[in-house]
């Protein structure tokens, strides 16, 4: 049976979408011209400054174009559903968002995502722009601690990003902004849980199946499958699950202080995403590290699967200044 | 002794793209046992925009290498996705392998399908064993050189090419992902065929069927 969805076409989706986000954003947003899928701030790319530009598959918004803007990212490349931009929309982005300064490219770990990416660096080196790429390794149980550099990108490119945006709006120096995103990066753990599959609108089939009871952590935010399935559990034990593994990882101390994010992967309310924040943040009381800020919502999404996402953004004085570096982004604002 | 024109290659796209258009189905579905699902979808764009470049070429006013370069770049342009630089490096090394003829012989062919396994090897930095597209491609290219090399002809050859990769895809499924996006799976991607390399003998057995005429 095939799921529901208010589309038009399947394979005019993304296309149909943009055109939908341009012209809700006008203030913040345009598409660079003879290249529909590299979308520009209005307000960002600037001499001497760093560019940063971030890129991935369609179907995670608000992520990747609503994080352009100014003090976040100057240009996004978006994909098909899922699937990685080409070298050229992704060249464009880094010619408009370079100042002369050097170009980060930012972006979650995917094979696919690395090699489009890589390939429109090297492009970029021809046309004498420098590009460096900090790659965002965040969710925790995509391989083990031992290699993290083979983790996935997930919900805490919102972090990763937001501190390489401030660090370039600060006018940072290109060495700079490329060890604060690597420290963001390494500073924050995402764990996911979903619990009903998406279906991509050129196929509009569920992507895996998964039964009434069960749940799958450490599912990926494509549908990739997690590293168990087990049986679907109240909000207070699966936040357990997922703070506990993200713990094991960032041994916090007493006196510790944290951003954090609890994330939908699409049709998971926020009625629920608020009942795991209360526990989150309980748990989190009860060990002694602070909250200096929370989100929750819709950030990093996989079309319109069941689940959430925690992430934990471990921080310290400089990573402190970079989240609350103002930012105005088309879908996200701070500061 | 045959010989493959600039007409015969675009043809070899309509017939990869055909082929993959047919086949799209089952490799969403094996590509959503352990990984997005959506590896048929990437398939078809891609091929269905090299097929529509390369047929609206002059045949006879265009050079075997030309029309490859064209179909890598449309490939790469429509898709991105990791078979968007993987097969458009496969047809950019195999117009590499092929620049300043007018028309292919039979080891030109097979050096143009040697060059595009060596291209999907390098770009995606794949060894054989590691449950990727190269575990039909590398087999299907050492089986196609060693053919034409005892003197068996085209036709020959590429049935060794298409039944080596055949193979390779079928022990796909007794591997644990080592690359790409199955490899956060471990285990769990045992006992299931590698979308990639399910795909890389739809095209491989495309490329056979039009070619070896």
């Amino acid at each position: 049976m095939k799921t529901k969805k208010l589309i038009n076409d399947g394979g005019k989706a993304v296309d149909e979408m943009l055109a939908g986000i341009l012209a809700a954003h006008p203030r913040h947003l345009d598409a660079i011209p003879g290249s529909p899928r590299s979308i520009i701030s209005r307000d960002g790319p600037r001499p001497g400054k760093v560019g940063l530009v971030i890129g991935g598959g369609s179907g995670h918004e608000p992520t990747f174009l609503g994080f352009v803007g100014k003090g976040l990212a100057d240009a996004a490349a978006i994909g098909n559903v899922f699937a990685s931009p080409p070298p050229d929309p992704i060249l464009e982005c880094a010619k408009a968002a370079s100042g002369g300064a050097g170009v980060l490219f930012m972006y979650g770990n995917y094979a696919g995502d690395v090699m489009n990416f890589d390939m429109a660096a090297e492009m970029a080196a021809m046309d004498d722009i420098e590009v460096r790429t900090v790659l965002s390794t965040d969710d925790v149980a995509s391989a083990p601690r031992s290699e993290r550099h083979k983790r996935r990108g997930v919900a805490g490119n919102f972090f990763i990003f937001k501190a390489a945006g401030a660090a370039c709006d600060r006018m940072l120096s290109f060495d700079e902004c490329e060890r604060l995103a690597k420290k963001a990066n390494d500073h924050t753990f995402t764990m996911g849980v979903a619990l009903s599959p998406c279906s991509l609108p050129q196929t509009r089939r569920p992507n895996f199946e998964i039964g009434a009871d069960e749940m799958e952590i450490g599912m990926g935010i494509h549908g990739e499958p997690g590293v168990a399935r087990g049986p679907l559990k109240s909000a207070d034990e699966v936040t357990d699950e997922m703070l506990d593994r993200i713990l094991e990882e960032m041994t916090p101390s007493r006196g510790d202080r944290v951003a954090v994010l609890v994330n939908s992967l699409g049709s998971t309310p926020l009625m629920e995403l608020y009942i795991m924040n209360r526990r989150l943040s309980q748990r989190l009381a009860d060990i002694g590290v602070g909250v200096h800020a929370t989100w929750v919502g819709n950030y990093c999404t996989s079309l319109e699967m069941a689940g959430a996402s925690i992430t934990v953004h471990r921080l310290d004085g400089e990573l402190q200044a970079m989240l609350d570096h103002p930012c105005d982004c088309a879908m996200f604002r701070a500061g | 002794m045959t010989t493959i024109d600039t007409a015969r290659l675009a043809g070899m796209f309509t017939a990869i793209a055909d082929a993959i258009s047919t086949d799209k189905d089952r490799l969403c579905a094996l590509d959503g046992v352990i990984g997005d699902a959506d590896h048929g979808i990437a398939m078809e764009l891609g091929f269905s925009a090299a097929r529509d470049a390369v047929t609206a070429l002059d045949a006879g006013a265009t050079e075997p290498s030309t029309l490859l370069n064209m179909a890598a770049k449309s490939f790469l342009n429509a898709v991105g996705a990791s078979s968007g630089p993987l097969y458009a490096t496969a047809f950019m090394r195999g117009a590499a392998a092929v620049k300043g003829k007018t028309a292919l012989d039979e080891a030109d062919a097979v050096a143009m399908l040697q060059a595009m396994a060596k291209g999907i090897q390098d770009r995606g930095k794949a060894e054989v064993g590691e449950k990727t597209m190269i575990d039909a491609w590398a087999p299907a290219a050492e089986a196609a050189g060693e053919a034409l090399a005892a003197g068996k002809g085209l036709a020959v050859s590429l049935e060794a090419a298409a039944d080596a990769a055949r193979t390779g895809a079928e022990a796909t499924k007794t591997m644990i992902a080592a690359k790409g996006r199955a490899s956060r799976l471990g285990e769990r991607s045992l006992g299931h065929m590698d979308p990639g390399a399910a795909s890389a003998v739809t095209v491989i057995d495309a490329i056979r069927k039009s070619l070896a005429e």
